[in-house]
């Protein structure tokens, strides 16, 4: 397990230098003239191509949510404490993806429309889903000795309240279309890029993912050896 | 079971009638809101349409959550809650009483505060009694079951207060924009009951996703 | 429905974490019939977990307790009609009456309980019966809450600090009281330290230090025997 890590961060950078590389070099900026000579402004400038970032984290901040309220459910059920330290560290790695998210989104925002935050489905779906996130690192921190167990219950209900979310924001206005059409409707030669941009983004999460166990597994012998040593009065 | 529950929840609410404390103190707190809200936003139709749903929706996320905490503060008053735990009723049955005793709590304040909303802000909001009544229900029922399952996890957390809203308000987003939606849809200019219609029924499908969910999870959260 | 008594408490390595806090560690102790046991030990010892997890309230992170008619097991909702619960808390609506109180639980223990002839029994007073409790003194309340425990006639008995607040009348009558039910085949279980309520009529010592079992002895136990026992093992 202690080995992945580092293999799995040099293959992350790696698809990252690739696909920055092709996200410059590679896809294309199509600039619109309509019939009348003028310029259409949908068409997709050079600021769209944030976008393979934006949607790369968009999208496994998505899964980690089930991640999440998958492995809490488990936890709850099992009483299993491993359970948990997954959902803990997907939720810990994801309010970060979250925030690119957010940020990203902003930054498009303004290079595309002018304004730095847009109710658009995507976009508030993500923040929704990182207010339920960010709840939970609320209460695992201040609700004491019974944190994981209401964290995980909350993770539990977020998780379910995202089909609600989905269908609330609805799934229109995005450029380049809706919420599940990015990913159909991308021409071509977007495809390699994105799909690459995801992967690595991927490997980068499931690395920050296993370093935080790793060290939440830590703690916990720590803990372990020191009370063992306690009643053994060593300590 | 459901005789156990309805029990509990009749219990709670002699509770609740010998003293009146949390229906009183709502009530006077949903009104100063609807005062505030007079000063703050404009008089002119097209703002009151705009602004009603939300100030409605909002007036019942924090009474209703207030009423909550209050609520559950009381079972830990002489620690009750253990002993309700501790029956040999199914634990379903106290979550079943509590939600049932909150809603018609939380419906009550409501009641009382949307008649003082539509006056204050002149506002058309009971041109149609029979969606917002249904609306009002479902959004009750919402913010009680959530709140009971969460409120009851939390009595011996030590920063309960604080913590209650953080996360109840995530979760119950989906309910207050849907409740929004739907009271939006009746006081708008044309109103379109059609609309309104779809989001009660995304309202009934919410509250019984997280009814089952509740049921599946209380005894889980709520023991140690 | 027929009630099980419970005639044996098994309790069988039970461990209890809470987060990052370990409240108990692999207890294996015994409770039978007619039997009264002192569980004593230092605050934050773990007493009040343990008897916590004895009557179903917390759950044992480690290890499980069962319940025993002879050879029969009780599960469930049994288990929790046959115990009582005398608190440091009241566990009593302050805004109902005593009667009311006492209907509430008959109703919820599903028995017909002679109301009267309980409070009787504890003594407490007529006119104060219908009246809410929270106008009770506070040695009103205490008797209401033993009527509480008592009402469903327990074959478990669980007593948590119940002789804080009474005097030493109070007190030794009480003690006199939990001797009489043990006498008739009750298990008492009591967390005190007022080792003089108690005295002569313990015959089952168990002791806890730092979430461990350090002592579990049977025998009989005058005042100073008992002061003696604890001062040894939790020096």
């Amino acid at each position: 397990m202690k080995k992945l890590v580092p293999i799995l961060c040099i293959l992350a950078a790696f698809g990252i230098a690739v696909s920055l590389y092709e996200i410059f070099f590679v896809t294309p900026i199509e600039v619109n003239i309509d019939s009348n000579g003028r310029l259409n402004m949908s068409s997709l400038f050079f600021n769209y191509k944030i976008m393979f970032f934006h949607v790369a984290h968009a999208f496994w901040l998505f899964c980690a949510v089930f991640v999440a309220g998958i492995s809490s459910a488990f936890y709850i059920k099992t009483q299993n404490v491993k359970w948990d330290d997954i959902a803990s560290a997907a939720v810990d790695v994801s309010v970060a993806f979250g925030a690119v998210v957010l940020l990203t989104g902003s930054i498009w925002a303004r290079a595309a429309w002018g304004v730095w935050w847009h109710w658009e489905p995507r976009l508030t779906m993500s923040l929704l889903l990182w207010i339920v996130l960010v709840g939970y690192v609320l209460v695992r921190r201040f609700a004491g000795p019974s944190g994981d167990r209401i964290a995980a219950g909350m993770a539990i209900f977020g998780m379910i309240g995202v089909p609600f979310i989905y269908v609330l924001v609805g799934s229109d206005s995005h450029p380049n279309s809706g919420a599940n059409g990015v990913v159909a409707k991308l021409p071509p030669e977007m495809r390699g890029a994105f799909w690459l941009s995801v992967a690595s983004f991927l490997l980068w999460f499931l690395a920050l993912m296993l370093t935080r166990l790793e060290s939440t597994r830590a703690e916990r012998e720590l803990r372990e050896l020191r009370e063992r040593a306690l009643d053994l009065g060593v300590l | 079971m459901l005789r156990h529950a309805l029990r509990i929840a009749w219990k709670d609410l002699r509770v609740e009638a010998r003293s009146k404390e949390i229906f009183v103190t709502m009530v006077f707190f949903g009104g100063l809101l609807c005062v505030i809200y007079s000063f703050g936003f404009g008089h002119d139709d097209a703002s009151v349409r705009g602004g009603v749903p939300g100030m409605l929706w909002v007036t019942l996320a924090f009474t209703g959550t207030i009423a909550l905490g209050r609520a559950f503060d009381r079972e830990r008053e002489n620690d009750t809650m253990r002993a309700l735990l501790l029956a040999p009723v199914p634990r379903l049955s106290v979550f079943l009483g509590k939600a049932i005793a909150m809603t018609a709590l939380i419906l009550g304040v409501a009641i009382v505060v949307t008649p003082v909303l539509a006056l204050f802000l002149g506002a058309p909001l009971l041109d149609y009694p029979l969606q917002l009544a249904a609306e009002i229900l479902l959004g009750a029922v919402g913010i009680a079951v959530v709140g009971t399952v969460f409120a009851a996890t939390l009595l011996k957390v030590r920063s309960r207060d604080v913590l209650l809203p953080v996360i109840l308000y995530p979760l119950l987003i989906p309910l207050f924009v849907a409740g929004t939606n739907s009271t939006a849809a009746l006081v708008q200019l044309h109103p379109n009951l059609e609309i309104a219609t779809y989001w009660i029924q995304f309202l009934g499908i919410y509250d019984a996703a997280f009814l089952v969910l509740s049921l599946w999870v209380f005894e889980s959260l709520v023991i140690e | 429905m027929g009630r099980v008594a419970i005639r044996s408490v098994r309790i069988d390595k039970v461990g209890k974490r809470y987060g990052t806090e370990r409240a108990l560690a692999a207890v294996s102790l015994e409770f039978r019939a007619g039997s009264m046991c002192a569980l004593l030990g230092h605050n934050g010892a773990g007493k009040t977990t343990l008897l916590g997890i004895v009557s179903t309230l917390v759950r044992p992170t480690a290890g499980a307790v069962t319940y025993w008619q002879d050879d029969r097991a009780i599960t469930g909702a049994d288990v929790r009609r046959e115990i009582g619960l005398l608190a440091h808390a009241s566990l009593i609506y302050a805004e109902l009456s005593a009667i009311e109180n006492l209907e509430l639980v008959a109703g919820l223990y599903g028995i017909s309980a002679d109301i009267s002839a309980i409070l009787d029994q504890v003594g407490l007073d007529k006119r104060a019966r219908e009246r809410a409790a929270r106008t009770y003194s506070r040695g009103m309340v205490q008797r209401l809450a033993l009527a509480r425990a008592l009402l469903t006639k327990p074959s478990l008995l669980l007593l948590d600090e119940p002789f804080t607040g009474l005097d030493r009348d109070g007190a030794l009558a009480l003690g006199a009281q939990l001797g009489e039910l043990k006498a008739a085949g009750t298990i008492v279980v009591v967390v005190t330290h007022d080792l003089e309520a108690i005295a002569g009529r313990t015959d089952h010592v168990a002791i806890l230090r730092r979430g461990q079992l350090v002592c579990d002895e049977h025998g009989d136990y005058s005042y100073d025997a008992l002061r003696d026992l604890y001062h040894r093992h939790t020096a």
